[in-house]
């Protein structure tokens, strides 16, 4: 603007009018220029981040597994002819395996004559000599046999060796899958999954007493385990859960808070004497303060991620190191703004203090100490909370907390279900912090404004 | 104020001695609080500290004096191969393109996203004004997704590279910026606004003339510093598997001694591009809220 009637003075009336035209007109390139770059800009990172290949690479099926295992389990009934056994186990793992001689309801008989009901109509028939069937609605019974050792399944109206697109057929092998399950057909074992909504076994594993019942009936009903006190012993079964490690996930919880509380408060406290330092209305000795400057600038700039690498060459894998790695880049942190706060600080109190008596120190204790502490304070817990983030990735990165198990579930690639359940744990960690400390700076700042 | 009208009435030494003697018991007090508070939060460290030793492999006293083992070892191997270096540099300067590549993208298109969100969930702007809790919700979703969460997640089904960690970063920052622009937003004056409407402009009109010259200083300057802190999220994404330099320092640190002089080239480039960074960030930020002249 103050260009526009430098421009305009001493010229003619026209004058003006022109200039802030042609600043109007270099403002309107301006904006429109703005955006044309940024266009240009996401075009060629779209090229250069090879987003048309990603297209092609992106699996889908990881996706579809992903979403269902989130939700969803299966349970597995498996024949398995080299063991001559049957086995019942939820996701198929040792340890959702159904107590010797207990089997799901919906599965009755045994070796030889199994009937395994999918719902909706679908059933499947284990028979002797490991015959399969199965009667599934709309299409009527496929029959699988095995043949000179070959499997061989004949599909209702068609031919031999003919099969369906939706069935997966060779010699070695036949798979359908359904909307109620699926069946799968192998030289050593013949094996059926029934898909259920919810995570399995999430409270207690079948071989616990509490498996199955209420919550009413675990704190009012008669005692389940004569052992145990019902409470107790639920309790001890739901921590104890093998599958799903209930009691080590809190804890890996709790350790990722502690890590961001160490570290968060460990540097406020090593930072606050060096901000001292680094402060223009403190500082003893320039050189020095000049010194320690360049060292939080350091220590910031060299970042979490090489402090984390660094570290952890000195004190191994686990929660120890990230405590550290943000002690350290938060040491640069809070210097900095403490600093600034520091040189911020009203100098009247100080005088006053002064006035009465008062030795350097108590002067800082009394004259700049109560001034800053809400401000500190808030910034602290503010570092707190977004640490407690950092931590669940410094975990990741170094193998301590909630980061650890995260990176662990997802690395098996089929416990989805697992990490879908710390996902929850780990945003509902942040979410609280998230508020506490909201909570907490907003009462600091409150009783900062009641004082005055 | 009290103390002084108390002096001028009669018996006033005696009521100077009760206004005396409860301020030092309320000080007593509040000292007492404090102290217990500290002695609290002191116990509470030590604890910690102790519990955080025993689940690590190696101990604090023990891990201290080999903390600078390995700066010193990569410090000596870069400088006996210092010729290397910048070699390495123009090797690995494509990587550091991708990472800042990623947290410029994502910066960008997390602020449109935070933009547009702020803007549905300030009062006194929100074209809905019902939903406004649900869009306060949303981002703090979005926000309290840790980046790593998200991209682990995506490199499982789209794979490796930088798309997965652009996708990440851009989603927490949508939440991050989202909150702070709406602070921001909150404070703007209305009467402009009520200007645009009375000649006819629709809400987008309205935004676009009468919101956005108020607040566009603030929310670039927020836009710059979350630049900053998703420079060092993409790096350390591509820690995890996400493409760019993070990627590379990962294969760099599994070759081990020997070799560290690749390490020590990443963590140069790292911490110069991170400090480049951050001043280029900090004078832009400071040119926008102190004004061009100064």
């Amino acid at each position: 603007m103050s260009m526009t009637t430098d421009m305009g003075a001493g010229r003619s009336d026209g004058a003006p009018l022109q200039a802030a035209r042609a600043l109007i007109t270099r403002k309107r390139r301006l904006a429109l220029a703005v955006p044309v770059l940024l266009l240009v800009y996401l075009v060629y990172v779209f090229f250069a981040f090879d987003v048309p290949g990603l297209v092609q690479r992106a699996n889908m099926d990881n996706a579809r597994i992903l979403v269902a295992d989130s939700y969803s389990h299966k349970v597995h009934v498996t024949r398995d002819a080299r063991a001559d056994e049957m086995v019942y186990a939820v996701e198929g793992e040792n340890k959702g395996r159904y107590p010797e001689g207990t089997m799901p309801a919906w599965v009755t008989g045994g070796f030889d004559d199994t009937v395994i009901d999918l719902g909706e109509g679908h059933v499947v028939r284990f028979l002797p000599d490991r015959r399969v069937t199965y009667d599934m609605p709309g299409v009527g019974v496929i029959e699988i046999d095995r043949v000179d050792g070959k499997i061989v399944a004949q599909f209702p109206g068609f031919g031999p060796g003919e099969s369906p697109e939706w069935a997966s057929v060779s010699d070695s092998r036949v798979s359908i899958t359904t909307e109620a399950g699926r069946l799968s057909v192998t030289r050593s074992k013949d094996e059926v999954f029934r898909y259920f909504p919810g995570w399995e076994l999430f409270w207690f594993t079948l071989d616990s007493p509490y498996h199955g019942r209420g919550v009413g009936e675990i704190l009012f009903g008669p005692q389940i385990d004569p052992a145990r006190s019902n409470v107790a012993g639920a309790i001890a079964d739901f921590m104890g859960n093998p599958m799903w490690r209930h009691a080590d996930v809190f804890w890996a919880i709790g350790e990722t808070v502690l890590m961001a509380f160490l570290g968060t408060f460990g540097a406020a406290i090593i930072a606050l004497p060096l901000a001292f330092l680094a402060a223009k209305n403190f500082a003893p000795v320039v050189a020095l303060r000049f010194a320690v400057r360049r060292v939080f600038d350091f220590v910031r700039g060299v970042d979490g991620l090489i402090w984390t690498i660094i570290l952890s060459r000195a004190f191994g894998p686990g929660p120890l190191t990230g405590a550290l790695a943000i002690l350290i880049t938060d040491v640069g942190g809070f210097g900095k703004s403490f600093s600034e706060v520091l040189e911020n600080v009203d100098n009247r109190q100080i005088e006053g203090v002064q006035s009465t008596g008062a030795k350097p120190l108590q002067r800082y204790r009394f004259g700049v100490i109560p001034q800053v502490t809400p401000i500190l304070l808030s910034q602290i817990l503010y570092y707190f909370e977004s640490n407690t983030r950092s931590a669940t990735i410094i975990g990741a990165i170094t193998g301590g907390g909630i980061g650890l198990f995260l990176t662990q579930a997802m690395q098996t690639q089929k416990d989805w279900e697992e990490v879908t359940y710390y996902i929850v744990l780990i945003v509902l960690m942040v979410m609280v912090m998230d508020t506490v400390s909201g909570w907490l700076r907003r009462r600091l700042i409150k009783g900062d404004d009641a004082g005055h | 104020m009290a103390d002084l009208t108390a002096a001028r009435s009669p018996g006033a030494a005696r009521n100077l001695a009760q206004n005396s003697d409860s301020y030092l018991r309320m000080v007593r007090a509040r000292r007492m609080y404090s102290g217990l508070m500290i002695a609290l939060f002191v116990i509470a460290m030590i604890i910690g500290f102790r519990i955080v030793e025993d689940r690590s492999a190696g101990g604090f006293w023990e891990g201290m004096p080999k903390v600078l083992d390995f700066p010193t070892g990569l410090v000596v191997e870069a400088w006996e191969k210092r010729a290397n270096l910048p070699g390495y540099f123009v090797e690995f300067f494509p990587a550091l393109i991708e990472t800042v590549n990623i947290a410029a993208v994502s910066t960008l298109l997390g602020a449109v996203l935070g933009l547009g969100l702020s803007l549905v969930s300030t009062r006194g702007l929100a074209p809905f004004p019902r939903l406004i809790p649900v869009f306060r919700r949303i981002m703090d979703i979005l926000r309290a997704f840790p980046e790593i969460v998200i991209a682990l997640v995506l490199i499982f089904v789209l794979g490796g590279g930088p798309v997965p960690a652009m996708i990440a970063i851009a989603l927490h920052t949508a939440g991050a910026l989202g909150k702070l622009f709406s602070e921001v937003s909150e404070n703007v004056d209305l009467k402009p606004l009520e200007g645009l409407q009375s000649v006819g402009a629709n809400w987008w009109q309205r935004m676009l003339l009468g919101v956005m010259p108020q607040v566009a200083p603030n929310y670039l300057s927020y836009a710059l510093m979350r630049f900053e802190i998703n420079i060092r999220a993409s790096a350390i994404l591509g820690f995890v598997g996400a493409g760019g330099i993070g990627y590379e320092l990962r294969n760099a640190m599994t070759f081990g001694t020997g070799r560290f002089d690749i390490s020590a080239a990443i963590f140069i480039l790292l911490f110069l591009t991170i400090v480049f960074f951050d001043q280029l960030s900090s004078y832009f930020r400071n040119r926008l809220v102190h004004g061009v002249t100064r």
